[in-house]
């Protein structure tokens, strides 16, 4: 019987055509829109992980109180020995320290007297080291603009825009004025090694890159960081794991007495990100709810326009010796086979076009010259398994309902009328 | 079953509702059929014809009186098993032929054996017998489109013995075909009635058909007006 309706569907193209182009087009833009969305939430995620919270962040409690104002004062320390411990318990992360902090970049002449002074936001990281997670982290290689990465302390990257408004470059040398842990006023002298392009108008207007050994002895920080950060190794936030680890650690380690003991906390939470990604969660939702309605109300009618024109049909059928359910049961498999073989095309060119997006996406970086460190320029669109169910299932699932719907009427009319229809 | 008839009605009654008043199809209906015969229902347009044989296919139930078929009161049957019993012992032909147009001569004859679930082999052998009765074994595989009205009319034959029913009705199945193509399908059903003792009831008013009927049944407003029986012999 498979194979009589197959045949049926195959030849009929009004009976296919139509009811597929639309599951086709439909499933096409929810997966494609999904595919977006996806891209772009992760993107946003990459972005705010890399440069603020990881997908862990250890701070002491009364640093996290105060993120804000970089309270290096309020830093953990111990650091060496905090993460030994996390290598050791938590091997699976990539765990980094990071420095923060503020203070004025002080440009001299030749005369060693000030020439220009400008206030400085400071990211340290380890930076010398050739095995440190933070190039690819930071995607510090191919956002330089001129000059290199720095190869031995007291050497800085500085954001392109700044550079330019301090009149300097690639070899020229800055003092950093900035305070100590413990509040005391302290200079040092660094070294441009080369010029970053950020992509977000704060930092590229006064941020610099300084290796975390520099800024640890210049601001008396030995063994001290403002945060570390943990990070998956496939640069993708898991929730349950990271959710998992914060918790183990912060039930060995979070004193709630003792403000300077570390807390954890994941991507999310970290970031404030939480209420935004639920909202895009029933933003997908809302959209697929939508996506399936209006798709039931289009084939419902697609299928009523069918049914209409296969009265005859089924007159033929039902005097034949078909039973009603039969019938009704053998529209919704044809429907079926219309949702499936749709949802494959459409599921099918939605993630395609959206996976040449990201291809698409990496190109037009090349176009840009100037590579961002914030925006990752591998994903715009993200194809994920999510976006096979979001199409798929939608797809098939409107189909039966429209044909359902439309179906009803072989129920209530009676079966000599649908057979009078005959008579026409 | 009871052997003497295979159809008898009692005091059939069909009311449609027409607005304040009602229309009566069919009027106090008495009659039986038995197996082998090949009888008609002649009357002018709307006399009932058509109204009586849906009923006597289980399409359409009476309002009043009863109908039995087969062995079965057509008033009491669920639409289930209506569709049952259409399936296994009834076969339908129609003025405008019906075959299903997207599926080819085969399949359309093929259909009802789908429903009741003939395996492969077996369905194909019945479907080619079938159509070497109506002649058409060479066009199995053409589209109805194709098809002429009267070869049509002869795979509509086909796809209603292929289940070697009891009973065929068929409604003023001459209706759409010349002079020519007429006699030869009546020929036809003729000869299946005699060999294969295939019960045929028509409803018609086409004179060519009433020449090879063996009973005649006139309605007139719903009622049964004449009932004759002729000879063979005196036909030929
Ligand atoms: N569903 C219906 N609702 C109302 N009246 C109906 C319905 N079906 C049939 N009738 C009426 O019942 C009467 C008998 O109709 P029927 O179709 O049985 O006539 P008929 O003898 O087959 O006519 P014809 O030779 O034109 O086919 C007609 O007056 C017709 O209008
Ligand atoms: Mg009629």
């Amino acid at each position: 019987m498979i194979k009589f309706l197959i045949k049926g569907l195959m030849r009929d193209r009004s009976r296919s055509l139509f009811p597929v182009l639309t599951v086709f087009a439909g499933v096409f833009l929810a997966v494609f829109l999904y595919s977006y969305i996806n891209g772009v939430v992760s993107d946003m995620l990459k972005m705010t992980a890399h440069y603020q919270t990881g997908h862990l962040r250890i701070m002491t409690q009364a640093y996290a109180k105060e993120i804000n104002q970089n309270p290096n004062d309020l830093a953990l320390i111990g650091v060496n020995e905090l993460l030994q411990k996390l290598n050791k318990k938590y091997p699976q992360m990539i765990w980094t320290p990071r420095i923060k902090f503020g203070g004025l970049l002080d440009i001299p002449d030749e005369n060693r007297e000030t020439k220009i002074q400008s206030p400085v936001i400071g990211i340290a990281v380890n930076l010398i080291s050739k095995s440190s997670p933070e190039y690819k982290l930071l995607n510090i290689k191919s956002a330089i603009i001129s000059g290199h990465i720095p190869n031995n302390p007291g050497e800085i990257l500085i954001a392109d825009e700044f550079a330019k408004k301090l009149n300097v470059g690639p070899g020229d040398t800055a003092t950093l004025i900035s305070s100590t842990m413990y509040g005391s006023m302290t200079m040092v002298n660094l070294k441009i090694a080369g010029t970053v392009y950020f992509g977000i108008t704060a930092m590229d207007r006064s941020a610099i890159f300084t290796d975390i050994s520099d800024i640890q002895s210049a601001l008396d920080m030995q063994d001290a960081a403002g945060e570390i950060l943990g990070f998956f190794p496939d640069d993708i936030y898991h929730d349950e794991q990271a959710t998992l680890i914060a918790s183990s650690f912060n039930e060995e380690f979070k004193n709630p007495e003792d403000k300077f003991s570390p807390q954890m906390g994941t991507l999310p939470k970290e970031s404030g990100l939480s209420d935004y990604l639920a909202t895009i969660n029933s933003m997908s939702i809302v959209i697929i709810a939508i996506f399936i309605v209006t798709m039931s109300i289009v084939l419902w009618n697609a299928g009523l326009m069918g049914s209409l024109r296969r009265y005859g049909e089924i007159g033929v059928r039902l005097a034949i010796g078909e039973n009603k359910g039969h019938i009704y049961r053998t529209l919704i498999l044809e429907s079926m086979i219309i949702g499936i073989f749709g949802s494959i095309l459409g599921t099918l060119a939605g993630t395609g076009i959206a996976y040449l997006i990201q291809v698409y996406g990496l190109d037009m970086s090349f176009l840009f010259k100037k590579s961002s460190l914030m925006i990752p320029n591998e994903l715009r669109a993200r194809v994920t398994s999510g976006s096979f169910v979001i199409g798929f299932i939608p797809g098939i699932f409107s189909t039966v309902l429209g044909t359902s719907i439309a179906g009803i009427g072989i129920y209530k009319r009676q079966t000599s009328q649908l057979f009078k229809e005959l008579e026409v | 079953m009871n052997n003497s008839y295979l159809i008898k009605t009692e005091h059939i009654k069909k009311i449609y509702p027409m607005g304040l008043t009602t229309l009566i199809a069919l009027d106090d209906i008495n009659l039986t059929f038995k197996k082998g015969e090949f009888a008609g229902l002649v009357g002018p347009s709307g006399s009932g014809k058509t109204t009586l044989l849906n009923i006597i296919g289980a399409l359409d139930s009476p309002s009043e009186g009863s109908a039995e078929v087969l062995g079965k009161k057509v008033e009491t049957l669920s639409h289930r098993s209506a569709a049952h019993l259409r399936n296994w012992y009834i076969g339908f032909i129609f003025q405008t032929f019906n075959l299903l147009p997207v599926y080819t001569v085969f399949e359309n004859v093929e259909f009802p054996l789908l429903l009741q679930n003939i395996p492969s082999p077996k369905r194909k052998k019945l479907v080619m017998e079938a159509l070497e009765w109506v002649g058409l074994a060479d066009r199995a595989n053409s589209k109805p489109a194709h098809l002429s009205g009267g070869e049509s009319q002869r795979v509509a034959i086909a796809r209603a013995i292929v289940k070697k029913p009891e009973l065929v009705l068929a409604d003023e199945p001459t209706a759409n075909l010349d002079a020519e193509n007429s006699h030869h399908i009546m020929r036809t059903m003729v000869q299946l009635n005699e060999e294969l003792k295939i019960t045929f009831i028509f409803a018609t008013h086409d004179e060519k058909v009433m020449r090879y009927l063996k009973r005649k049944i006139s309605l007139n407003d719903g009622k049964v007006e004449k009932d004759e029986i002729f000879e063979l012999e005196v036909k030929k």
